[in-house]
């Protein structure tokens, strides 16, 4: 180890401390809003019925543990999103590509596009249920209909701006149009395909919880709209901290995937 | 001796909604195996776009190209090119990143990888074969650049400006290290440089263009009597500067 100058011992033990208080204000906030939240239901200044309670919720979470209905819920709802989100990973890469071999056929497609993503997808959710019927498949092609567009848009757009003299070295190198695409289009462009994916796993969450709401028996988004309807805030809002927990490991998950393509490039 | 390649009369010009816009006019010259010619001319003259044609990438729209006598057919492997930047691949390794053009063409077998060991052991990047290219210097990472181009054994290379993206200090020597690596190699050269130092320490021959739409305005012998005719030596010896301002006046005839 090489010693450490003054100065630099001085910025790393400032650098710590800072990271240190971040973390510390972080868990107090959630920590003092929990309070905060259990007394004032406790003493009556809000309406435990309608706020409902962290200890409330907790014991919900519990019955609900212990019957395992829970289980099915998170299952169904993960699996749902899991699968849109694979679905428009896969789509829109292979139709970005479809574009970028096609100038024309993207110049000719672009109104189509930009319309289709600028469309208020929750809209299509009834159609959707008349179309395929109140079952998963419904569901999952709501998950899917709100990422799609603007994820073929957002790849499509990164593919063609990758670096024009790049593509010439492929040809100086004798190469053709489809060694363009697998040499430098697809693995230059593979930090943007992570980071749409990290925007996409969001989008199908969303997606997915509006086609539970219309058109399930169960799932987290179906739970929600039932538990508003019988006034039962406590799983309300139970499934509301479940989907944020949902969302964080999720987009956490894409996350670690970064981390190791950053690891290895 | 025959010539490499010859070009009859090549017209180019470029088309945009706005207007056309005339490159290249009448261009006649030749090449002999082995020469190392130069292009220099005005920046914006069209010298990139003569290589592009040279290599394939564009078709002239009047006039002939012939290499080795025939017709050129399109993205001949016979040529090299070295564009202005080393465009190596931060996703690759420095090894990968020279194979590149073998793995595209098909060619990447034993012997290919071979040669491909043998020629970063001789240009002092062995050490380097498994690191990123953003490890490399400016001057290492276009010696890469040109190994990637040397390993598909091209007759002719095409250098377009190669040293214009390295500072100063670095391109003396860069340019000083690739020029003798291409005279050892034997290869027909054609750099495009608007340095007209860099043409002298380099050139047999140097090409001169006009202003656009480009013609050749004069066909320019270089020769030193140098014992050890290095492109640093030639920078140091009497005829340089002779050589420079004869070239200087030409350019600035038609201004």
């Amino acid at each position: 180890m090489n010693k450490i100058s003054t100065g630099q011992a001085l910025f790393l033990r400032s650098l710590k401390r800072r990271r240190i208080t971040v973390r510390i204000a972080r868990a107090a906030i959630l920590i003092l809003f929990l309070l905060l939240w259990e007394v004032s239901a406790d003493a009556g200044l809000i309406d435990s019925f309608i706020f409902s309670s962290p200890s409330k919720i907790c014991m919900c979470f519990r019955e609900m543990v212990m019957d395992r209905s829970i289980f099915l819920h998170i299952w169904v709802t993960l699996y749902e999103t899991i699968a849109s989100f694979l679905l428009v990973t896969l789509v829109s890469i292979l139709t970005a590509v479809l574009l970028w071999c096609s100038r024309r056929l993207s110049e000719i497609l672009e109104p189509y596009m930009v319309v289709l993503n600028s469309l208020p997808k929750s809209a299509l959710a009834p159609l959707l249920i008349v179309w395929l019927g109140a079952t998963p498949t419904t569901i999952i092609v709501a998950g899917m209909s709100v990422a799609l567009f603007g994820s073929i848009m957002n790849l499509y757009t990164s593919f063609t701006t990758v670096d024009q003299e790049k593509i010439k070295l492929i040809y100086t190198l004798h190469g053709n149009r489809r060694h363009a695409l697998t040499k430098v289009v697809l693995p230059g462009s593979i930090p943007s395909i992570i980071s749409n994916m990290k925007v996409n796993i969001g989008l199908c969450l969303v997606g997915v919880v509006i086609g539970e709401f219309l058109a399930a028996r169960n799932g987290l988004g179906y739970l929600i709209i039932y538990s508003s309807q019988v006034f039962k805030m406590d799983w309300l809002i139970m499934s509301i901290l479940l989907l944020c927990i949902m969302a964080m490991a999720l987009y956490a998950v894409i996350g670690a995937v970064e981390k190791i393509y950053e690891k290895r490039f | 001796m025959k010539p490499i390649l010859e070009l009859k009369n090549i017209s180019y010009s470029y088309h945009t909604p706005e207007g056309e816009t005339q490159a290249l006019s009448g261009i006649t010259f030749s090449l002999s195996p082995g020469e190392f010619t130069a292009v220099v001319g005005p920046s914006g003259c069209g010298k990139s776009t003569l290589l592009s044609l040279i290599a394939g990438l564009m078709r002239a729209e009047s006039g002939e190209i012939l290499l080795n006598g025939a017709p050129l057919t399109e993205n001949s492997s016979r040529i090299g090119y070295m564009l202005q930047h080393d465009y190596l691949f931060e996703w690759r390794t420095v090894y990968r990143n020279i194979i590149l053009g073998a793995e595209i063409n098909g060619t990447l077998d034993d012997k290919t990888k071979k040669r491909a060991e043998e020629l970063l052991e001789q240009y002092g990047l062995a050490q380097f074969a498994r690191s990123k290219p953003s490890e490399l210097s400016g001057g290492m990472r276009q010696r890469a650049a040109l190994i990637r181009t040397l390993l598909l054994d091209p007759e002719l290379l095409l250098l377009d400006e190669p040293f214009s993206a390295l500072d100063y200090q670095t391109r003396l020597n860069v340019s000083d290290d690739i020029g003798q690596i291409i005279r050892k190699s034997g290869k027909t050269a054609l750099l495009v440089t608007h340095d007209l130092s860099e043409a002298v320490s380099l050139a047999d021959r140097i090409i001169i263009l006009s202003a656009r739409p480009a013609t050749v305005s004069d066909i320019l012998p270089v020769s030193f009597s140098l014992e050890n005719d290095t492109p640093l030596a030639r920078r140091n010896a009497p005829e340089f500067k002779n050589y420079f301002n004869k070239i200087w006046k030409e350019l600035n005839r038609h201004e």
